[in-house]
């Protein structure tokens, strides 16, 4: 069984509907005891940061989170608020990777948010297992994770080329900052490539 | 470098894909979860559903068609049509929409805009505007499917709905929609430096028309109805001609 966080943060039925395509068992909850239980969990990310962080507190999650042994999968913002600190609402975080959320400055011609699909590269982790270089998710974000000691995958944003982590990973917890549930068949294999962990 | 997108738009009338051909393998092309998916294969971006639904009925219609877009389909979709209020909006985001686009709502109440990219943010809210070109030189902002011309221009109504917080322009111009003789690259040109994305829509009749469009510096994205449905071309097709000419695209597993 898979849990998926629940801190009431709107819209997730996009991961919802992506593991029932792939026949897996899932259960929205914020029940520490069931988060523990779980196979796996997924923290999905809709929102402010420093709201996620707020209401992941509040519930008595953030520890549960940081103490779970068995595979963990951040989405999006809840990639991020697993790192160090964000600069979304100048927020400290779980501080599971080792890195601060940062703003996209765009440069001249540049649009924020980094929207559409958008290649990955310098591929490290069982994630990404028969996923070759190059490979296109879909991103949908302003702020970023940037390159650190925890980078499991790269991507480059505008011509100005910041370097950014487009996954992270940190023994048991895994990050990813584009959509898998929206990646077509590219995000299926990262998903059961995760639900295999 | 982000992929310049593809987006076959299909048209939804009482629940059924209006237009579309006997795609091979496809046994319901009226069926919009299955088209979609179909079109999700040969490697679609996006997918965009328009109700064109006149009914009360065919609305409601609409909003269960969502609900089993989202289940069916492992791409973003955006829905569009008719969608004049916040509470509209938020049901279908609630259905599972990845977007919603407004095109005449807003023109006459641009308020639209701002409160729905408020609450959902502008990742959200797709602009799109209709505009002919007229003698006096002017682009002039059409609503209601091109009948109903305004006075307002369409440059600075992009500017307007951008500022008001779309998170992408999609630009139809009404002279060549339907033509097949290709896009007013000029406008894509001009339009590129807004702060968002640009989506070219209306006028292709071939793969070098979709090409010119997103060469740099002009359009992020090509929406095109006719030429998928009735198998003009294939989506497979005009990516090829893309890589040609070094437009980056994302090639499918």
């Amino acid at each position: 069984m898979i849990a998926i966080i629940d801190y009431d943060a709107g819209n997730i039925c996009s991961v919802t509907n992506a593991l029932n395509r792939l026949g897996a068992e899932w259960k929205l909850t914020s029940d520490p005891k069931e988060i523990v239980s779980a196979s796996h969990v997924i923290l999905p990310g809709v929102g402010h940061a420093a709201h996620v962080v707020e209401a992941l507190r509040k519930r008595g999650l953030a520890d549960t989170i940081r103490n779970l042994r068995h595979p963990v999968l951040g989405i999006c913002a809840g990639m991020q608020i697993m790192c160090s600190s964000s600069e979304e609402g100048d927020v400290s975080c779980l501080d599971i990777f080792d890195c601060r959320v940062k703003r996209f400055e765009p440069g001249p011609g540049e649009k924020v948010p980094h929207m559409g699909w958008d290649s990955l590269n310098n591929l490290e982790s069982k994630l990404f297992k028969d996923i070759r270089e190059g490979e296109m998710f879909y991103f949908v974000h302003s702020y970023y994770a940037p390159l650190c000691y925890d980078t499991a995958a790269t991507c480059r944003f505008g011509s100005g080329f910041t370097m950014f982590s487009a996954a992270l990973r940190y023994e048991n917890f895994y990050g990813v900052q584009f959509h898998p549930e929206k990646s077509g068949k590219a995000g299926e294999k990262l998903l059961n490539n995760f639900l295999s962990l | 470098m982000l992929a310049k997108r593809i987006i076959p738009c299909l048209d939804v009338k009482d629940g059924r894909t209006v237009k579309g051909i006997n795609f091979e393998g496809l046994r319901d092309v009226g069926d919009p979860v299955e088209l979609g998916r179909r079109y999700a294969e040969e490697g679609a971006d996006e997918l965009v559903y328009l109700d064109i639904s006149a009914s009360q009925e065919g609305r409601s219609t609409f909003l269960d068609l969502v609900g089993r877009v989202a289940a069916g389909v492992n791409i973003p979709f955006t829905v569009g049509g008719g969608i004049s209020t916040l509470q509209h909006a938020s049901a279908l985001l609630d259905a599972g929409a990845d977007k919603i686009s407004v095109n005449s709502a807003a023109v006459a109440n641009p308020e639209l805009i701002s409160e729905i990219a408020g609450h959902y943010g502008s990742q959200f809210v797709v602009v799109a505007v209709d505009a002919r070109l007229d003698e006096d030189g002017i682009w002039r902002v059409t609503t209601h499917g091109g009948s109903r011309v305004t006075d307002k221009e369409l440059f600075s109504w992009a500017k307007e709905a951008c500022d008001r917080g779309a998170g992408e322009i999609l630009f139809t111009s009404m002279n060549h929609d339907g033509t097949g003789n290709g896009y007013p690259l000029e406008v894509y040109e001009k339009l590129s430096g807004l702060p968002v994305p640009v989506i070219a829509s209306g006028g292709a009749g071939n793969a070098r028309h979709i090409a010119e469009v997103l060469a740099p510096g002009r359009a992020d994205a090509a929406l095109a109805a006719s030429i998928f449905h009735y198998g003009t071309l294939s989506i497979a097709q005009v990516k090829k001609e893309l890589a040609e000419r070094g437009i980056p695209v994302r090639n499918s597993l």
